[in-house]
């Protein structure tokens, strides 16, 4: 079936998974080289894309590797050599990947990698979480979040163009919840072959390994006199993220009819009681708030898209009205208490001078069940630590056998 | 663009890549060695060994294309072409290239 959508290119509306609405991306966005390895609850993903290689679909060299450690390592090589390259993996995958971020966020490549999230071993878990993705905060790749299918596909679409903008050059993971995403079937609206060509355009690196007309080196030895600046200048690189983002958002926003920040909020301007989440949960969030809404309760919700870049300011900013705010957290900061998205937004909020109580929710750990009564939950926590003044417990489990 | 005495992180190219040929002749990498390999023109008997198998192209060469000495901006103190060296028969078995403990703190 055929739909326009709103204002804008006409588009194909079908059902995918995430792992196929990512499949489905890649296979438009045609990139050179993929190098992957299976992994639960990734392998989909690939294999669909393989079967896009398979049938001539695209022109892209698929190698299969033998670990994750290796393709990544594959696809920093095809990087530096002037290539457009992806991979995808989950949990135990992307630990094996691990040495592998940081140089190919060092290096400037713009990788792109969809990670599909999954819990981290022991005891063995398949299940989702983010603890897989989060460990990785601070590898200097751009963490993106997405809540359902479509924005599955329009994000690996649009982490092409926000990995190889001339500000960035900087690898991208998209990340999406592993079976709740991943292999659940929904409706997904796909843009045109041609018109998903022509805004990631092709790719032209400024250097490249592969140029005989300027032979450069990739890689050297950086020792104590260097290293600190090379790290200095991807701080700044980083720090430009923010509107490069932004600008390819509002990019494809005008292609597509949808359109994306580094937050999403929802019914947050003027609510008292704010939960902030990342990925599908946020969507369970949103219900959550209507059903509260209707019981007269000020109840918003912060969707955070971007988790690196942290927008901190943005979250603030878009709760003004904020008495109490309560963080779900898909993963676990040990020895710290709470999660990490938590942590970040507390620390804004003392950046910004919020006087406002912040409460840790930690659920959904290896794809633990969290529905809208979980939350509302938790909201009802909020209301009633805004009606009191007393925070009680900062750090806080839903659905937990307590 | 180019690292040079005043760069700073402002100054360093993306991702640390070096965009020139050739710039390690720039860089000075004399002052990493233990050990000084000496030269004694009076028993070389210009076999090549040296030259051949320096890993840092530092053994010099004259005019005439024949072993002129070492060259210490480079020279890591490997010691490779003293193992290379040949003994001279005509010097009561003598080598043209033989290691010494550097004392001399990288000099050239």
């Amino acid at each position: 079936m055929t739909t326009a959508v709103a204002g804008t290119r006409k588009a194909r509306r079908v059902s995918l998974t995430g792992n196929d609405a990512a499949a489905e991306a890649l296979r438009q966005v045609n990139p050179d080289i993929a190098a992957v390895f299976p992994i639960t609850p990734q392998t989909e993903l690939m294999h669909k894309f393989a079967e896009f290689v398979a049938n001539g679909k695209v022109n892209t060299d698929l190698v299969n590797v033998e670990s994750e450690h290796s393709a990544l390592s594959a696809v920093i090589g095809a990087s530096a050599a002037g290539a457009r390259a992806v991979t995808a993996t989950s949990s135990a995958g992307f630990a094996l990947m691990w040495e592998l971020l940081t140089v190919t966020s060092g290096l400037r490549l713009p990788v792109v990698m969809c990670v599909v999230n999954r819990a981290l071993s022991a005891p063995l878990n398949i299940h989702c979480d983010h603890s897989d993705t989060m460990g990785a905060r601070d590898s200097g790749w751009i963490q993106l979040f997405c809540e359902d299918s479509q924005e599955v596909y329009d994000t690996t679409i649009m982490a092409f163009r926000i990995a190889e903008h001339k500000d960035l050059r900087l690898p991208v993971m998209v990340n999406f919840d592993g079976f709740i995403i991943s292999h659940t079937m929904e409706v997904v609206d796909i843009l045109e072959d041609a018109d998903v060509k022509a805004f990631v355009g092709e790719y032209k690196p400024e250097h490249h390994l592969l140029n005989p007309d300027e032979p450069i080196l990739v890689g050297p030895v950086d020792l104590p006199d260097w290293l600190f600046e090379h790290k200095r200048a991807n701080i700044e690189a980083t720090g430009r993220a923010p509107r490069v983002i932004r600008e390819v958002m509002g990019e494809f926003g005008r292609l597509s009819g949808r359109s994306y920040d580094l937050i999403e909020t929802y019914r947050a301007s003027d609510a008292e009681l704010v939960l902030v989440a990342l990925g599908s949960t946020a969507g369970t969030a949103k219900e959550a708030a209507d059903e509260l809404r209707e019981k007269g309760v000020p109840a918003g919700v912060i969707k955070v898209r971007s988790f690196r870049p942290f927008p901190g300011r943005e979250i603030w900013e878009a709760m003004p009205k904020a008495k109490v705010v309560g963080v779900l957290d898909r993963s676990i900061a040990f020895g710290l208490g709470g999660g990490p998205v938590f942590h970040e937004v507390r620390s804004f909020g003392y950046e910004i001078g919020a006087r406002v109580p912040v409460v840790s929710y930690v659920y959904g750990i290896g794809g633990r069940d969290i529905n809208t009564d979980h939350i509302v939950g938790a909201f009802e926590d909020l209301q009633k630590i805004a009606a009191t003044g007393q925070l009680g417990e900062r750090y806080r489990y839903l659905n937990l056998r307590d | 663009m180019k690292i040079k005495q005043g760069s700073t992180w402002r100054d360093v190219p993306e991702g640390g890549h070096v965009l020139e040929p050739g710039t390690s002749a720039e860089y000075e990498t004399g002052s990493w060695r233990s050990q000084r390999p000496k030269f004694d023109p009076s028993i070389c008997i210009q076999c090549m060994s040296c030259w051949l198998f320096c890993p840092d192209m530092s053994i010099k060469l004259d005019a005439d294309g024949k072993v002129a000495g070492v060259d210490y901006r480079f020279c890591k103190g490997c010691g490779l072409c003293a193992r290379v060296c040949p003994a001279n028969p005509k010097k009561g078995g003598a080598h043209a290239l033989t290691m010494e403990v550097e004392t001399e703190g990288g000099k050239r």
